[in-house]
């Protein structure tokens, strides 16, 4: 140890120093000060390199957000398919570059909005949407050419996608300028979401089924977008973040390629989509973690030649948990550090979340101001200016070693219990992540965690004063009232004859695209399509544990 | 000794959101109480049938896709029929205080909205079970 370094750890062990808790929002441990004996094996050209080279740790592009900003894309989506095609055009009207379209729960759980189960649920958490008709609505006035969609679905989300093409041949759009994204990722589901209908086989072979499709006839169109965001809101770390939706990625990979799929043809359309939550550095370092480890294992483990297959392209959220329902205007500086962090971290598109959603869904208002937001860190704070900032720091480069370090060990760990899928089926995502999110829990209630607003500096007969969006019953009435029309209107042999083939293909192992698309153009119903299926594949049921 | 106060955790319809509702099981256990976790995706029927099986004190819904208008009254009115009056209905979630009021008004105990303290959710319990007791 040099004599500096030796003299100041005596000096700051003596120090008087504040009763609390130096840890990240993981729980681990965090250095007091980077040092250069952190990096002693520090290789500049094998660890970092430059923007837009391998491991592609400072960022996927030479000029990062000088050439482009990162997109602000808005996640809304709520009652009728009128009411959310109004807030679309209201948020492309103010300046957001591309749609993020959220659905109601019936809709993500593949029901109909006049499902028994339904009930109470239609058009609350997202839009509701059971056919062709809807989706129609949906878009109306929206030019599908100009903009790139995202949808957040993923048990259905061949469903969806086989609307969004109908919808796109309506337009007149030729396949191959559609751009978008689907969510697709049912391995999360399984483990955090718990959004899943088919048990884990069937469903990998339909995202299998969709990968080859759209290789062929979607170019642009981004197949799974591999999220971590629901398995950090889950109650996961950071690293189990990471690790785990590496892990599931490198699962999707594997079956492609057991289907006889060349790497090179579908992996620069996979993408991927993290969490953003409070603890600054250990996110940023996450961020710069996951594109060095995708990119090393693209080119050395799984042979990706195209090095457009070793980029690690992703979207951002702030943290939705992290909100607070006490104080909730305290909310919009936290989603400012945690989009600050996105940006830091390299993020091609931003989700920056509305304050008042840990009570309802975002009014109007709120949704501005989290936009507002975005716009001032990409216009004013200069932080677009200049590439990986934080890079050479001893402390980040140190933290990222080590979140590296940490997802490599759960790597091996879900190898042993013999993959992704076994490890779902032996529960070992779900305990590992509720026994996190217990954790966190008992540090804010023993204090060792403060939440502002929540368990300090609580505002103490507080009466909260921001607008709400309600939702009415209407909307599930008149959902409800639209299918019985649909169902009364629509040539129903039509429907019956495509429901078969489906099922036919089901069975024989036949790639579902094309049928499921002549199913939409026909006006079946989502839960005609997905019941359909289930006929074949069944349902699965998790264990209750806890 | 005495008799542990059963509880059971249970999430219905379509709502897969289950980290509050695991957290919550582990507390009450830790608390000392006796848990059954129902699982996901239960209907109102479903919970009252375990809760009756169960022979539990305490049944804690965890509701947070904004569907807790349709479920809490649907569980209440089932717990009614079958004379379930010595059973606490309590619960948590995204909901605002006007649906809490309204909810509470119809009959269903506290219920527990982001950013409660779980201290406090078990301390509740245990005093309901305390003064039910005394009657």
């Amino acid at each position: 140890m040099s004599d500096g370094k030796q003299k100041w750890q005596e000096a700051q062990l003596k120090a008087p120093t504040r009763n609390a808790k130096f840890i990240t929002a993981s729980g681990e441990a965090v250095e007091i000060l980077g040092t250069p004996d952190m990096l002693k094996d520090f290789d500049y050209d094998r660890d970092l390199s430059y923007p837009g080279q391998f491991p592609y740790t400072r960022g996927i592009h030479p000029n990062m957000y000088r050439g482009r900003l990162w997109t602000m894309r808005q996640f809304a989506g709520f009652g009728t398919p009128q009411d959310t095609n109004q807030r679309f055009k209201y948020l492309l009207k103010n300046g957001q570059t591309g749609l993020s379209v959220a659905f109601d729960l019936p809709t993500l759980m593949g029901r109909d909005a006049d499902d028994p189960l339904s009930e109470g649920e239609v058009g609350v958490c997202g839009v509701s949407i059971s056919s062709l008709k809807d989706m129609e609505v949906l878009f109306d006035g929206i030019p599908i050419e100009r903009v790139s969609t995202s949808m957040t679905i993923n048990s259905p989300a061949m469903i969806l996608l086989a609307f969004y093409v109908a919808i796109a041949e309506k337009q007149g759009v030729s396949l191959d300028k559609v751009r978008g994204t689907i969510q697709n990722d049912i391995l999360k589901e399984y483990i955090a979401q718990k959004e899943y209908i088919y048990p884990p086989a069937p469903s990998m072979r339909i995202i299998v089924d969709m990968i080859e499709y759209c290789t062929e006839h979607l170019p642009q169109w981004n197949t799974i977008s591999i999220s971590g965001y629901h398995i950090r809101e889950a109650g996961s770390t950071a690293a189990q973040e990471l690790a785990f939706t590496l892990a599931d990625g490198f699962a999707y990979i594997e079956a492609a390629m057991e289907r006889g799929l060349d790497i090179d043809s579908f992996a620069p359309r996979l993408s991927f989509f993290f969490n953003s939550h409070n603890d600054f550095f250990e996110e940023i370092a996450k961020f710069r973690a996951a594109r060095r480890i995708y990119a090393k294992r693209m080119r050395d483990k799984y042979g990706a030649k195209n090095e457009r297959s070793w980029l690690l392209r992703f979207h951002t959220q702030t943290a939705g948990c992290t909100l607070t329902a006490q104080q909730p205007e305290n909310n919009i500086v936290r989603v400012a550090y945690q989009a600050l962090a996105g940006v830091l971290g390299g993020t091609q598109s931003l989700h920056t979340n509305s304050m008042d959603e840990t009570l309802a869904l975002p009014s109007e208002k709120a949704v501005k101001i989290a936009l507002r937001t975005q716009q001032i860190l990409a216009y004013e704070t200069g932080v677009a200016h200049t590439i990986d900032p934080l890079a050479g720091s001893y402390f980040i480069e140190d933290l990222t070693n080590k979140m590296e370090r940490k997802a490599e060990e759960y790597f091996r760990k879900i190898e042993d219990l013999g993959g992704v899928i076994p490890a779902i089926e032996k529960g070992f995502f779900q305990r590992e992540i509720a026994r996190a999110a217990y954790q966190y829990q008992n540090e804010i209630e023993r204090k060792d965690r403060y939440i502002v607003g929540v368990n300090a500096f609580q505002d103490e007969n507080e009466k909260i004063e921001i607008p709400l969006l309600q939702i009415s019953e209407q909307v599930e009435k008149q959902q409800v009232s639209k299918l019985k029309k649909l169902r009364q209107e629509r040539d129903n042999e039509q429907v019956n004859h495509c429901l078969d083939a489906l099922k036919k293909a089901a069975e024989n192992d036949l790639n579902l695209m094309p049928k499921l698309i002549a199913c939409a153009k026909a006006y079946a119903t989502i839960g005609e399509m997905i019941n359909t299926l289930k006929e074949v594949f069944g349902e699965y049921v998790e264990p209750a544990e806890f | 000794m005495d008799k542990k106060i059963r509880v059971l955790v249970a999430k219905a319809g379509l709502d897969g959101h289950d980290r509050g509702a695991k957290v919550v099981a582990a507390t009450f256990r830790d608390a000392g109480f006796e848990v059954i976790y129902t699982g996901l995706r239960q209907t109102a029927e479903m919970i009252v049938k375990a809760a009756i099986q169960e022979d539990v004190d305490v049944i804690a819904l965890s509701v947070l896709s904004g569907a807790h208008m349709t479920i809490f009254p649907k569980v209440l009115k089932l717990m009614k029929e079958q004379g379930m009056d010595d059973v606490l209905l309590t619960g948590g979630g995204i909901m605002g205080e006007q649906d809490m009021h309204k909810l509470q008004k119809m009959g269903v105990g506290r219920l527990f909205g982001p950013g409660s303290s779980l201290t406090e959710a078990v301390a509740y319990i245990k005093d309901w079970y305390t003064s039910r007791r005394k009657k």
